[in-house]
């Protein structure tokens, strides 16, 4: 009994979340309900991998079509009751040979835009400001380097302390905040174990490895809030240290880093992150008090 | 070429020693396999039965039938491992390796006897070890076990011990094993049978034997020092102490990426012999079927790093792995489309282990091109360790190296036992694990792109919908595998015996040439391959 009603409950959340989300769901990036595809691009790089991924995704589909039709054509066609007597053929050189070629083929036509989409991905060669990301157990750690080394850990918000329209498991509290339309350079590391910084609607992702620098890049195109979470298998709480970015105009970025500098002098703490624009005042009311905490003076745990 | 004598212990033909003698010290090759047959079966149902607990937590979001991510994270590990090195490794190997490679060459048995019985007897105590690092919750760094989570300062536990010795046994049992059948193979095959007329089940062992001897020890050397690192106060992998944890990254998928031709290789020679003998033609393009396998052997071998493409490697080395990836798709497609130009022609009968050949080479080509998609690096970006991988490689082993097994079970099943299987509920273990994997893998390629990360034991509401459906097709597949028993129980208590070769005219490889079940020594006059 008790699984049919959770079944309803989860049938019902599936099928009603769109709707019970508030406008402001409309600026934040994150998985839909029964979502097939990708999340759709918010960088220049995204856009880029869905493309890419939109053309073999073409080319693969063709592919297994192909396959099972093949088999299904044969399973019928030569069937015994069909075909009583089987053909003793075992040679075709010209079809050897085409059916290895054609894959070459293909394959080149794959690799050609593929190459330039790594070279793409691999870096931003003139970036607008750095952002250091240091994964822990089990929260992260972000640092503005450019910025006296402002520097600050994000948590995740526990379930019973989410607020309307928070996304259980992706809101994390402060959320990392960038500037848009702004190349900008992530440096990984971590302090214990290997996890992964992975944002899928950004299409950014990298291994934060102990003892080592891992560089990335990305450029978010529009304000508003990306949610990613730890992708690499890190212990107890590997699910449950996600990552919350909210992207703001640059104007609007450059006032926060400034308040969040002085705060961080006083009191440790970093202001939250400024609300996207055209939100409605529900979701700008999210912190009344403006502190949150942060590693800097957090206790021990 | 020579053929070596063969000294019986005990010239008697068929006297079959005691219990004891025959089960515990048994040096018989069809014996030995029929071990690592069962013990494929008891491993697969034990990982099996952790995938059906994965499956009912993540069959809602917010579940708790399993108590805490570390105890997740120790199902998750012990289930990998358990489904490669105790299931997929000892039927396809072990099992179906041992019971046919010298019935197909016309060998009495295979060339170290004893050394096989080493093998199979280092699998159980293996398996106890992982076994209780599953059972002390100490294990949970996937069965990936990169550093630093698998060192002693994250996982302290002597559970993770446990499962590293486990590996060492497991590679020890498998190497011995490879030796045994690369000597065989070169050396013991019935005069006449040149490399090039051998059966494509024998090639297919006989590469996956050559991945293993090079691959293993790697393995073995990498876990090695991971042991040193936990216990005796080395750094290998500890950036304190000036190691690194992506060399073994490194060295881990340099054996872990043979290691999945290996699972799947025998299989492509299972499900070669099962399309020829159903289509009752001989295989189309022997020659490019026996050397596809053998590209895909060498070229498995260099390109492990396409696990590590946002491991930080370089953008160079990205470029490389990834055009070396896409590489083994035209071996791969060569086998495909041999086995469609088998058919083709052909008097199609479709018996269960046809059924399960062509539902392989259905499930294989959906794995292989998924496989093409993380092949690219730039998509693999946002596709590593999402479940659209999870699904890719469930698709080409659960689904694809398991459909091989059961096609395997199915077509050699009288062969062994003497005792033919049920037809209609051999079918209708096809369709409904068919339907029951296909319902649960392949909405986890939606998962996958929707940015679900693997090794989640909960995840946002919006994963809701497509892991409730995965999990209805895992419980379905689950009812499949009480029909697989149903079916086992059948066929052991019929009494109908079946002839030499049942199959008929299409089963043309030597093991249809002596009686269902074989004497217990075969071959005591070696055949003469025309």
């Amino acid at each position: 009994m008790q699984v049919f009603r959770r079944l309803r409950a989860a049938f019902m959340a599936t099928l009603l979340a769109p709707a019970l989300l508030p406008a402001s769901a409309a600026y934040a990036q994150m998985p839909k309900p029964w979502e097939m595809g990708m999340q759709p691009a918010f960088s220049p790089v995204k856009q880029q991998i869905i493309d890419l991924h939109n053309l073999v995704l073409i080319i693969i589909t063709l592919i297994t079509l192909f396959v099972g039709g093949l088999l299904a054509w044969v399973m019928w066609r030569y069937n015994a009751q069909r075909n009583p007597v089987p053909s003793q053929t075992t040679h075709n050189p010209v079809l050897e040979i085409l059916w290895t070629v054609i894959p070459v083929l293909i394959l080149v036509i794959i690799a050609i835009p593929s190459f330039r989409l790594i070279y793409y991905e691999d870096r931003t060669y003139d970036p607008d400001l750095t952002i250091k990301v240091t994964g822990h157990q089990w929260y992260w750690e972000y640092t503005y380097p450019d910025d006296g080394n402002l520097d600050f850990s994000s948590y995740i918000v526990p379930g019973d302390q989410l607020k309307p329209g928070q996304p259980r498991l992706l809101t994390a509290n402060p959320a990392l905040v960038v500037p848009v339309n702004k190349n900008i350079r992530i440096l990984e590391t971590s302090g214990d174990v290997i996890h992964s910084w992975f944002i899928p609607s950004l299409g950014v992702q990298r291994y934060a490895i102990p003892g080592r620098i891992i560089e990335t890049w990305m450029r978010v195109d529009k304000p508003g809030t990306y949610y990613g979470e730890c992708n690499q298998i890190c212990g107890t709480d590997h699910s449950r240290m996600p990552i919350e970015i909210r992207a703001v105009p640059e104007q609007e970025f450059q006032s926060w880093l400034v308040q969040a500098k002085k705060q961080m002098a006083e009191n440790g703490t970093v202001p939250p992150a400024p609300p996207v624009m055209q939100q409605p005042p529900a979701i700008a009311q999210n912190h009344p008090d403006g502190t949150l905490q942060t590693a800097a003076n957090e206790v021990e745990h | 070429m020579s053929v070596t004598t063969h000294d019986h212990a005990h010239d008697h033909h068929d006297h079959k020693p005691g219990f004891v003698t025959r089960w515990l010290f048994s040096t018989n090759h069809k014996d030995i396999g029929t071990l690592y047959l069962i013990f494929a079966v008891f491993g697969g149902t034990v990982g099996g039965i952790l995938s059906e607990i994965m499956r009912a937590q993540l069959m809602f979001p917010h579940n708790d039938v399993v108590g805490s991510g570390q105890e997740w994270n120790t199902i998750i590990t012990s289930h990998g491992l358990l489904m490669i090195f105790f299931s997929v490794m000892p039927a396809l190997i072990g099992g179906f390796g041992n019971w046919f490679i010298p019935l197909m060459i016309g060998a009495p048995d295979m060339a170290f006897p004893r050394l096989n019985n080493i093998s199979f007897w280092l699998l159980p105590p293996a398996f106890i070890l992982i076994f209780t690092g599953l059972m002390l919750g100490e294990s949970g760094t996937g069965w990936t076990l990169y550093p630093p989570l698998s060192e002693a300062t994250y996982e302290p536990g002597i559970g993770m011990d446990c499962t590293l010795f486990a590996l060492h046994l497991a590679g020890i049992s498998s190497l011995l094993g490879a030796m045994n059948f690369i000597t065989t193979i070169f050396n013991m095959r019935a005069p006449g049978m040149t490399l090039h007329k051998m059966p494509l089940f024998v090639w297919s062992e006989l590469v996956t034997a050559f991945l293993l001897l090079l691959s293993i020890p790697v393995l073995a050397g990498a876990i090695t020092m991971l042991i040193c690192d936990r216990n005796f106060g080395t750094a290998f992998f500890n950036p304190a102490g000036g190691g690194d944890p992506v060399l073994f990254e490194h060295l881990f998928w340099f054996f872990g990426h043979p290691e999945v031709y290996i699972m799947i290789l025998p299989g492509f020679g299972i499900v070669s012999h099962v399309v020829s003998t159903f289509s009752k033609k001989p295989i189309f393009g022997y020659l490019g079927m026996a050397y596809a396998m053998v590209a895909i052997g060498v070229v498995g071998f260099v390109v492990w790093a396409h696990h590590m493409f946002v491991s930080g490697i370089s953008v160079d080395t990205r470029a490389y792995f990834m055009a070396a990836t896409m590489v083994i798709a035209v071996p791969t497609g060569i086998k495909i489309f041999s086995w469609i130009a088998t058919m083709w022609g052909g008097s199609i009968e479709l018996k269960t282990p046809m059924l399960w050949a062509i539902g392989m080479i259905f499930v294989f080509t959906i794995g292989g091109v998924t496989g093409v998609v993380l092949a690219n690096a730039g998509i693999d970006q946002i596709l590593h360790n999402t479940y659209y991988v999870v699904a890719h490689f469930h698709y080409v082993l659960s689904l694809g190296a398991v459909f091989s097994i059961f096609c395997g079970f199915y077509y050699w099943i009288g062969k062994m036992s003497g005792h033919q299987y049920p037809e209609f509920w051999g079918k209708v273990h096809f369709w409904l694990t068919f339907i029951g994997v296909n319902l649960t893998f392949f909405p986890q390629h939606f998962l996958g792109l929707a940015g679900m990360p693997r090794r989640y034991p909960d995840y946002p509401e919006a994963f809701a919908g497509w892991n409730f459906v995965s999990s209805v097709g895992a419980y379905i597949s689950g009812v499949a595998l009480l029909v697989f028993f149903y079916v086992l129980f059948r066929t052991f208590t019929s009494k109908e015996h079946v002839a030499d070769n049942y199959w008929g005219e299409g089963a043309t490889s030597l093991e249809w040439s002596v009686s269902s079940p074989p004497p217990f020594h075969t071959f005591a006059e070696l055949p003469r391959i025309r």
